[in-house]
């Protein structure tokens, strides 16, 4: 008897001690980051990461002021979520409401599909095709810009919104769509003026998932925006991404220089960025379904 | 009348919007599928790449990525599996499970590149893997571990409570309910959620850029303290690095279908089995 209680005991420890690793990779993501960023605080000083030049290699002097790196990152982000939010909630609402039970068995799946593409295959498609496409319409010199960086993101934004949505706009309750339609709506006065912004915690919740994976995309962005490092609000310029700066100046960075540390610095800006979305969107579901 | 015509346009807008994009899709799968397979050959697929890229093939890139995807396995199924084990089985209501539920939460949004930093920071240089199959592996685990608790923990939740309940009743214990009568039904479920997050980390770039890659070794690794050539990593320096990068577009074609075939693949896989179980079990 003393054997078997014991023997619960254990696997229960276990079975907790696995679950706890969750949290203490979170802590660990927070400590490692840190560790390698901070001494960045000391010299050359924080204030340096505030300026507006990111010019981490230079015989002359060399500046890490990540804001051309957050208003790229940000401009990128608010085109593509321009985008995807309206087309992806237009989706969502008519795979829910709209479409017949085969149509939407055959749609949210094959939508979800696009979730399922790698992203340096999207980066891909987007350097090929899209890229010439942007360049011929907007008779550029170069079709790597903003503009195309954010057209793909708002692709691979768009399955987690749909998905997301649809879910939201589906648990509305039957009885608010049928006493609008009992006080005489038309079926899309219904899906317009009742269902929708029934669901809308939901679809805001979705925006901001879709958002956060947006901002934290690294592959796509890095091989379509250009990468120049450059505060403009114009989406025809090349911009860098806080990501694609990670991504393509780690490899040969020197070993604990300040550069590298100011690339970890960006890091931590990255996470706090994506951590304070996720957090937004939870309350609000969490919110949502508990009412 | 009016009225009418104009939900119907509504309609309409709202349809054509949706198959736009399922237009696109088909049109980026098309694209990649049709130009690709001109680049397949047998060469391709059983060659070490020449020339930087240029001639040969992708063999090792392949076998790269299949390791990284098992050690991948074989670190986060576990894990993951007996965390949702924990939360569905066992935990109370209380503030360590929201502890641990938040940090679920925090970890599904952490973007790939700061994985591939905390990688680096952690596995890399401080507990000194250097760049290996070994820390690719333990950072794609990371990545993909909140999508192995989430997905094992909505299996275990269709098992029906009267199972649990009838075994409790006749004086089994805790681990032999879970053992007998939900792991054998909630089993498959988890690992078609676990499969899906799989196809994710073979597709990876960003973390295996800082943990694990290199664009060509000349022979395959021996240990898991090796570095690795992987497709992703292989298609993005073909596709950006290469100084003749219009050239080798089929061998940057070729890369990209057999790296979506496979991340499809995988997924294929996983949801043939869902369908296989699906049938089995009504309750």
């Amino acid at each position: 008897m003393k054997i078997i209680v014991t023997k619960e005991k254990a696997i229960k420890l276990i079975m907790l001690i696995a679950a706890s690793t969750s949290v203490f990779i979170v802590l660990l993501i927070f400590l490692f980051l840190g560790k390698e960023a901070a001494p960045f605080i000391i010299k050359p000083g924080l204030s340096e990461l505030l300026g507006a030049r990111w010019v981490p290699v230079s015989f002359q002097k060399e500046s890490f002021g990540i804001l051309p790196l957050l208003t790229g990152s940000l401009l990128v982000t608010a085109i593509a979520t321009l985008i995807a939010v309206p087309v992806g909630v237009c989706g969502a609402v008519y795979i829910s409401e709209v479409a017949g039970s085969g149509e939407r068995n055959f749609l949210k799946p094959f939508i979800e599909l696009l979730a399922g593409i790698p992203s340096v295959v999207i980066g891909f498609f987007g350097l090929t095709v899209l890229a010439p496409v942007v360049k011929a319409v907007f008779g550029l010199q170069t079709g790597l810009n903003a503009l195309t960086g954010a057209l793909l993101l708002a692709l691979m934004a768009i399955p987690t919104i749909v998905s997301i949505s649809e879910d939201a706009v589906r648990s509305v309750p039957k009885s608010y769509k049928e006493a609008s339609l009992a006080l005489g709506a038309s079926r899309l006065e219904t899906i317009l003026r009742v269902t929708t912004p029934a669901a809308l915690p939901g679809v805001l919740a979705a925006s901001m998932l879709g958002m956060g994976r947006v901002i934290g995309e690294t592959m796509a962005v890095m091989m379509v925006t250009g990468n120049a490092a450059q505060i403009t609000a114009s989406p025809l310029d090349s911009v860098r991404t806080m990501t694609a700066t990670i991504a393509a100046e780690m490899g040969e960075v020197a070993f604990r220089s300040d550069h590298y540390r100011a690339l970890f610095s960006v890091g931590i800006v990255l996470l706090l960025l994506t951590f304070t979305f996720n957090i937004i969107a939870q309350k609000v579901l969490k919110k949502h379904n508990g009412a | 009348m009016k009225k009418k015509s104009y939900e119907k346009i509504v309609y309409a807008a709202m349809r054509f919007t949706t198959y736009l994009i399922i237009l696109i899709i088909a049109y980026i799968i098309i694209e990649i599928v049709w130009n690709g397979a001109a680049a397949l050959s047998v060469e391709f697929l059983t060659d070490s790449p020449k020339q930087s890229g240029a001639a040969g093939g992708i063999f090792p890139a392949i076998i790269g990525t299949l390791y990284l995807v098992t050690g991948t396995i074989c670190i986060a199924l576990p894990l993951g599996m007996a965390s949702a084990l924990y939360l569905s089985e066992y935990a109370a209501v209380g503030r360590l499970t929201n502890t641990i539920r938040l940090a679920i939460i925090t970890l599904a949004g952490v973007p790939s590149i700061v994985f591939g930093l905390f990688g680096l920071g952690l596995f890399v240089i401080f507990l000194n893997f250097g760049t290996s199959i070994l820390a690719g592996s333990l950072t794609l685990a990371c990545l993909i571990l909140p999508t192995i608790i989430v997905s094992s923990e909505e299996a275990l939740r269709t098992v029906p409570q009267s199972l649990r309940e009838g075994s409790l009743a006749l004086g089994a214990t805790k681990w032999q309910t879970i053992y007998k009568n939900v792991l054998p039904y909630s089993v498959p479920g988890m690992i078609t959620g676990s499969i899906l997050g799989v196809g994710r980390a073979a597709g990876e770039t960003a973390p295996i850029l800082l943990t694990a890659a290199a664009f060509f070794l000349p022979k395959l690794p021996n240990s898991i303290f090796d570095p690795v050539m992987a497709l992703p990593y292989h298609l993005y320096v073909l596709a950006t690095q290469h100084p003749d990068a219009a050239k080798v577009r089929p061998m940057q074609y070729g890369t990209a279908l057999v790296l979506l075939l496979m991340v499809l693949g995988i997924n294929l896989v996983a949801i043939l089995i869902r369908r296989h179980f699906r049938k089995r079990y009504r309750w």
